[in-house]
Formats: C-alpha cells, sequence, structure tokens
C-alpha cells in the first residue's frame, strides 16, 4: 500500500452546481499533505467523498484501499477527522464529547488525552454550548489526535486556534510524521502549509491543478531577481522568459523563469551589478498566480 | 427596539409562504364547516337536537366545549374551531414566535444581526409582532369569511377575536418562554405544555355538573370559548386575554434586559471531565431522555386529569336521542367508555406530534453537523438512524402506556377499580401505538429520501388530525379519511378489537421504515 488516498477523474455535482470537476489526488503513506484552495474550491467535498459522506457521481477513489462509499465503517476504524466547523452537543461537557467520539472511533488513550487536552489548555468540563469556535476545534481535534490511527484528515484545523495553540497544532503534527502517520489538512493559510507539509495539492474550481512537493512546484515558477545597477539598462525586454520587468534609472526587477536565468543574469552583468537579491517563489506567489491571472 | 422593523420584514420575508399558508387553511376551514353545518341542520328544531345531543355527550363536552345557544347555527357549526381551534391558532403561533426568537439566538444568527444596528429587544418585538400581527390576520381573515357564509356580523367578529386572542396570549407565552430557556425546543415544550394544560383545565371546567367551572375560567383557551361568539358574544371576557398578554409582553422584555445574549435564567453548570458515554445507543437517550421524561410526566398528568373527570359524564343529561350520536362515537356500552376511548384517541394524535419530532432529530443533526462527526467514525448510517429512531418508536410507546395507565389509575380510583381500569386502559392506549408508528415511519421516509422537506411530515399529521375531524362533515370520500392511520385504530374501550388492521399499520410502518433507512444509506449527508 503506496498510497494512502487516491482519486481519480473524480466529479461531484449538487444539483446544477459542479464542486468537483474531475479530481485527482494522490497522497502516500506517512506525508503530511496540504490541500490548499480558496474558499468553495471543493476541499471539504473532497474531504467528506474520502469519508463516505457523500457519493461521488464518476471516478475512482479509494482510501487505505477501500472504497470510502461502501466500507466507510470499516475505513473510519483507520482514520480521524476534524470538520471545518466543529458542532457540539450543547449540553455534553467537552470532555464527555472527546470520550464518546474517540470511543466511537474505536478506543482511547486516556494518558495521551490527558497530555493533549493540557498541550491545548482545554478545559474539558464546559458545556458544549459555552465553547467559542477555537475551543470546539480543540475538543474535536484532541479527539481525533488521542486516537491512534492510520489516517488523519483534518479540515482547515487551525482557522480558529490561536497562534500558540498553532504552534501546539504543528507539534502534534510533527509528532504524527514522526510515528509515520498520513496526515491530510486543508487550509487556505499558505505559511502553514509550507511550515507543515511534505506535499501540496492546489484545487481550484473543483480541479486539482498542481500537485508536488515544495521543491517540485517551485520549478513550476519563476524567482524573483531585483539587482541595482551602475547604468540604466537595455534591450532587457528581448529576452524570453522574462516577466513583470521593472526597469528604473538605478536598477531593475523582475520575475524570470528558471530556465531564462542564465541569460537574465548575463545581460544585467554588463551594467555594473552593486546589488542582487533573489528569492525563491513562495506559495503566495503560486497561488496568486492560479487564483489571480485567468480569473476567467 | 431599533431595527425591529427591518428584523420583522425579515421575518416575513423567511415565512413569506409558510404563514400566509396557516392563515388561509385555517381561516378556510372554517367558513368550510359553516357551509357544510348549514345543509346538514337547515331547520331550527335539527339545530336544536344537534346542540343538546353534543351538549349531553361528554366525551364531546370535553373535547370540544359546550354550545352555548342551541338555536346558532354559528354555534353549533363551530363547536370544534373554538376550543379545538383556539388550541391549534396557539400551536401555530408559538412555532412562530419561537422560530423568530430562541431559534435564531440558539443558532448564533442572532449574534451576526445583533452586531448591526439593531436594539437588544429589536429581534423579540419583531418575533411578537409577528405572532400577534399574524394572529390579528388571521382573525380579521376568519370574521371576513364568517360573514361571508351569511353569519350575523358580530358573531362574526367576536369568533375572529377568540382566535386572535388566543394567538395574542400564546404569542406571549413564547416569548416568556424563550427568554427563561436557551434551546428553543424547550422554549416550545414550554409552551405547548401550557397550551395542553389550558385545554384540559377547560375541559374539566366544562364537564363540571353547572359548567363551566372556575377551571374553564383560568384557561386562555377557555376565555375563546367564554367569549360566546354566536351565542351571546360576551365582549367584555375579551379584557381577560389582553390584561395577560398585557402583563406577559412587559415581563418578556424585562426577561430579555437581564441576560446576556445565548443565555437563559439558569446559568450553565460545569460537566464531567471525563465521559461514560460509549455509544451512538447511549447518546441518543442522553440526547432525548429529559425531552421523553417531559412528555412521560406531562402526559400522564393530563391522562389523569381527564380520567378523574370521567366518572362525571354520567352527570350530564341523556336521552334517547343521543344514544345514537354515542353509538357513532364507536364506544357502545356506556358513556364513561365512549369518552374515554375518545380521551385515548385524541391523546394518540398528541403523541404522534412526540414520534414525529423525535424522529426530526436525525434531520436537525444532520443540519447541524453532529451526523458529520459521528458518521467519520466507525458508527454507520443504519445505526445512528435506528437509535435516533428507537427513541421515537419505544419512547412514544412509553408515553401513550402511561397515558393510558395514569387515565386508567385516575378514573379506576373515582369508580373503585383501580385494577381492572387500568388493565382496560392500558390496553386502549395500546392498539392505539401502531398508528402512531406509522407517522414516525412516514417521517423516517420523508428524511431518507427528501431530507429537505422532512418537515413535511408535520403538515401530514396536522392534515390527518384535520381530515379525522372535519372529513365527514365537509363530506370527504371515505378513501381520503381512511388515508389517515388514526382512522383504523380500534376505538377502546367499549369497541371491538380486530387485530387485522394493528398488522397493518405495524406493517406499513415496518415497510416504510425500512424505505426511509434505505434512502439515508443511500443518499449524500446534506447539511
Amino acid at each position: 500500500m503506496n498510497n494512502v488516498v487516491e482519486l481519480s477523474g473524480v466529479t461531484k455535482r449538487f444539483g446544477r452546481v459542479t464542486a468537483l470537476a474531475g479530481l485527482d489526488l494522490m497522497i502516500s503513506a506517512g506525508e503530511v499533505h496540504a490541500f490548499l484552495g480558496p474558499n468553495g474550491s471543493g476541499k471539504t467535498t473532497t474531504l467528506r467523498l474520502i469519508l463516505g459522506l457523500l457519493r461521488a457521481d464518476s471516478g475512482r477513489l479509494s482510501v487505505l484501499d477501500l472504497d470510502p462509499w461502501t466500507d466507510s465503517t470499516e475505513l473510519h476504524r483507520r482514520l480521524a477527522y476534524v470538520p471545518g466547523d466543529v458542532a457540539l452537543w450543547p449540553n455534553l461537557s467537552g470532555g464527555e464529547a472527546i470520550d464518546l467520539l474517540a470511543r466511537l472511533r474505536g478506543g482511547l488513550d486516556n494518558k495521551r488525552r490527558d497530555e493533549l487536552i493540557t498541550r491545548f489548555e482545554l478545559d474539558p468540563t464546559k458545556k458544549g454550548r459555552s465553547y467559542s469556535k477555537g475551543n470546539r476545534q480543540k475538543v474535536a481535534l484532541i479527539s481525533a489526535l488521542a486516537s491512534d490511527v492510520e489516517l488523519y484528515l483534518l479540515d482547515e484545523p487551525t482557522s480558529g486556534l490561536d497562534p500558540l495553540m498553532e504552534a501546539a497544532f504543528r507539534e502534534c503534527v510533527n509528532e504524527l510524521r514522526a510515528r509515520g502517520r498520513t496526515v491530510l489538512l486543508s487550509s487556505h493559510i499558505l505559511s502553514e502549509a509550507e511550515a507543515l507539509c511534505d506535499r501540496v495539492s492546489i484545487i481550484r474550481s473543483g480541479v486539482v491543478v498542481e500537485s508536488g512537493t515544495m521543491v517540485e512546484l517551485r520549478h513550476l515558477t519563476r524567482t524573483t531577481v531585483n539587482a541595482r545597477l551602475a547604468r540604466t539598462p537595455a534591450e532587457l525586454d528581448t529576452l524570453p522568459g522574462i516577466h513583470s520587468l521593472q526597469v528604473t534609472l538605478q536598477g531593475v526587477s523582475a520575475q524570470v523563469d528558471d530556465t531564462a536565468m542564465d541569460a537574465f543574469i548575463s545581460k544585467i552583468a554588463e551594467f555594473g551589478v552593486l546589488a542582487l537579491e533573489s528569492h525563491p517563489p513562495t506559495l503566495e506567489d503560486l497561488f496568486l498566480r492560479h487564483y489571480s491571472t485567468d480569473t476567467a | 427596539m431599533t431595527g425591529t422593523f427591518a428584523l420583522l420584514r425579515l421575518a416575513l420575508r423567511r415565512d413569506r409562504i409558510l404563514l400566509p399558508a396557516w392563515i388561509l387553511g385555517l381561516a378556510a376551514m372554517v367558513s368550510i364547516s359553516v357551509s357544510a353545518t348549514k345543509d346538514l341542520y337547515p331547520t331550527e328544531a335539527l339545530r336544536i337536537g344537534a346542540s343538546s345531543a353534543i351538549n349531553a355527550t361528554a366525551a364531546l363536552v370535553g373535547l370540544y366545549g359546550r354550545i352555548y345557544d342551541p338555536t346558532s347555527i354559528g354555534a353549533l357549526s363551530l363547536i370544534k374551531m373554538t376550543a379545538f381551534g383556539a388550541a391549534l391558532v396557539a400551536i401555530v403561533f408559538v412555532f412562530v414566535v419561537v422560530r423568530h426568537t430562541r431559534t435564531e439566538e440558539e443558532s448564533g444568527r442572532l449574534e451576526l444581526l445583533s452586531a448591526g444596528v439593531v436594539g437588544r429587544s429589536a429581534p423579540l418585538a419583531a418575533g411578537l409582532l409577528a405572532g400577534i400581527g399574524g394572529s390579528a390576520a388571521l382573525g380579521l381573515l376568519t370574521a371576513l369569511g364568517l360573514v361571508g357564509v351569511g353569519l350575523p356580523i358580530s358573531g362574526s367578529i367576536a369568533f375572529g377575536l377568540s382566535w386572535m386572542l388566543s394567538g395574542a396570549v400564546f404569542s406571549a407565552i413564547a416569548a416568556v418562554a424563550a427568554q427563561v430557556t436557551t434551546s428553543h425546543r424547550s422554549a416550545v415544550g414550554i409552551s405547548v405544555a401550557v397550551i395542553g394544560l389550558s385545554y384540559v383545565l377547560r375541559a374539566v371546567g366544562d364537564l363540571a355538573a353547572n359548567g363551566p367551572s372556575f377551571l374553564s375560567w383560568l384557561s386562555p383557551i377557555g376565555w375563546s370559548q367564554q367569549l360566546r361568539p354566536f351565542a351571546g358574544n360576551r365582549w367584555v371576557v375579551v379584557a381577560l386575554p389582553l390584561l395577560l398578554t398585557g402583563l406577559l409582553i412587559p415581563l418578556a422584555f424585562a426577561l430579555r434586559a437581564r441576560r446576556d445574549l445565548g443565555a437563559g435564567l439558569i446559568p450553565d453548570r460545569p460537566g464531567p471531565d471525563r465521559g461514560v458515554l460509549g455509544s451512538t445507543r447511549a447518546l441518543a437517550w442522553r440526547v432525548q431522555r429529559s425531552t421523553v421524561i417531559a412528555w412521560l410526566v406531562g402526559c400522564m398528568a393530563l391522562g389523569g386529569i381527564l380520567g378523574s373527570a370521567a366518572h362525571n359524564v354520567t352527570g350530564l343529561l341523556v336521552s334517547p336521542q343521543m344514544q345514537k350520536y354515542i353509538q357513532l362515537l364507536g364506544g357502545t356500552q356506556g358513556l364513561i367508555k365512549a369518552f374515554l376511548a375518545a380521551e385515548i384517541a385524541i391523546m394518540a394524535s398528541v403523541i404522534a406530534a412526540f414520534a414525529i419530532s423525535a424522529t426530526l432529530r436525525l434531520r436537525s443533526d444532520e443540519v447541524s453537523g453532529y451526523s458529520e462527526l459521528l458518521l467519520a467514525t466507525s458508527t454507520s448510517r443504519i445505526r445512528l438512524a435506528m437509535n435516533g429512531f428507537a427513541i421515537a418508536v419505544f419512547g412514544s410507546a412509553a408515553v401513550l402506556l402511561g397515558t393510558g395507565i395514569a387515565i386508567g389509575l385516575a378514573n379506576g380510583l373515582a369508580s373503585g377499580d383501580p385494577i381492572g381500569q387500568i388493565g382496560a386502559l392500558l390496553a386502549a392506549a395500546a392498539v392505539q401505538v401502531p398508528a402512531i408508528w406509522v407517522m414516525a415511519s412516514i417521517t423516517l421516509a420523508l428524511f431518507g429520501w427528501v431530507p429537505r422537506a422532512t418537515n413535511a411530515a408535520w403538515a401530514t399529521l396536522v392534515a390527518f388530525v384535520v381530515v379525522g375531524e372535519f372529513g365527514p362533515l365537509w363530506k370527504l370520500p371515505q378513501w381520503v379519511l381512511d388515508l389517515s392511520p388514526f382512522a383504523h385504530s380500534p376505538r377502546l374501550p367499549g369497541g371491538s378489537v380486530s387485530a387485522v388492521p394493528l398488522i397493518w399499520l405495524t406493517a406499513v410502518a415496518v415497510a416504510l421504515a425500512a424505505v426511509g433507512l434505505l434512502g439515508w444509506t443511500r443518499r449524500d449527508l446534506q447539511p
């Protein structure tokens, strides 16, 4: 079993709205995978399909070598899920909800549960109705992390957490990685994915438009170069693979394709480089490229 | 109060179909009943005969009240609409008021609105305006309808007022209940319990030997009757509901001013830090147990009151003409039995409401996201649905059997045969259970196949009850009357029992439940 999650050509329509239009997603065992996309791009729908809460209209789905729709009960013993918007029973305490959900999953490690409660600074005696959004999320997160399963599905797990709790969450994910567990977390927070994840899939309008490790994805993108030059440069716009070129009296700034880098550097060297700064693309750049360039 | 008007517009926008449908439906029911009765009793002699027969039949007086002017076509044709109708109106406006106050607050939507330019009391004011305004519209339309079918104007106005004031009083009661509790279910529960108590108080009061006794005057539904539309039109009685509404509305606003958004009057106590719940069955019981117990206690109390009134029944005047009427009711061995059989039958339709609302939990849990959490564990869909449905099935049976025991005990203590009466009434309750199960299964089938329309289960219950009450008067064809599961339940004590309808009803319930479960396992989760 190499791939824990394998979706290929998955489509899902809700009435006339197409939520997923041929989605492919591969997640191999032991990796922390980020599922990135803006609101309404189909992240939660995909997670619900992986859980078998929704039925795909077409396409192949295999999760832990099981069909999530037909074998959902068996599958759910081997995974833990934290929804993006956690609803808790108003008259059950947080502790009761944690224990109930973990038991229904198949078991609860009491020591780990208590340790997580301390780490996330949760008061488990409060009733579900009096928790804030962040605390409701902590309840579901603690219950999930207290279960020892193969796959963790986390839908925007940090959207309600404060920065301290976010740090605690990252620690937990790194521990899961060290123990060889597979984690799929959806997010629209790019720094989180960058800091936490081995691989990234970017979804837009129901299709995965980019998937790979951070290094692989960077090959697809452009490096930003800012240079201060002795003389005003000329003829730079004749070079191929140069984008967003801005020439001033003092220097130049541009986004350069990796294949055009050599030619670009040689050319600007002719004008006397006084200072050079370049940085690799951030996920923000990837994101902006996918979501703002062709908005049609 | 800033923002009240905007919130009222929102409420009316959200209720643009439901509220007009209820108002038109109820107003139409009244006019149709009058037209039908006019054809049935064209002469004054016939009317006097029918009226005195009703006044002498305890089961009818208990359920509907007395006719205070036997010659009046209005009083005779609206006998079923006066107390029964006022209670129906009350239920409608309890739902309207709670829906726009506590439900909104509980869901968090009101938090979003309250951050706008909206006064703290505005949502309550808007809910009350929707309730009382709706009651006024209903009253006006009903009065116009009655004038339209040719009844006297003053009586028509009095009847319209009696409905309007029932709607207004119970809107105010619902507004207070919505301030006291934190959940909309409890707010509706408290208000409906008050409606039930009011109904039973007036039933016992109306049954008193020289009735109506003071008990009828303690009941807002009793006031609607004592206004006596088309039978003297006692306008002074209007003061009572006006006074109570005038007291309750400031009370609701005072309670609102004292509490935080989202809070009730009683603050939350901390719960255990560890849970003992280990299965969805335990969870289903934990979540619904207080509702089941409240229904059991409430229905047993109502049963006790009605049961103890039963021995008064023979005190009412009996003439040979009436015996025919009593036989039509299904009870053949005496007035008490007929009265008890009618009571059990009406309690069965009331408890069907519990069965429906317990089954509807499956849908509300799906919408609010609890089901998503649970179904992501090793809980299967079938098990989740069966555990919730089991509460409806066994809970409704327990509540109905408990009611039968309470009626039997109260009646038995009065008549000196508690054991025999408990046995008789337990059997009478038991044969009503399959019809209730059919209602729960209809709800489950809707949940499985058309989840967004699961609430239509309420409409089927109302339709069955209305058809059962008015179908014969409106001369509906027999097959329409036979659609209702309640039409097939044996009437005990006093009637004969055949196992055939019970087996059929149970089979239909099982089949509908299976169909519902099949749909549920095949469809998407639709929050």
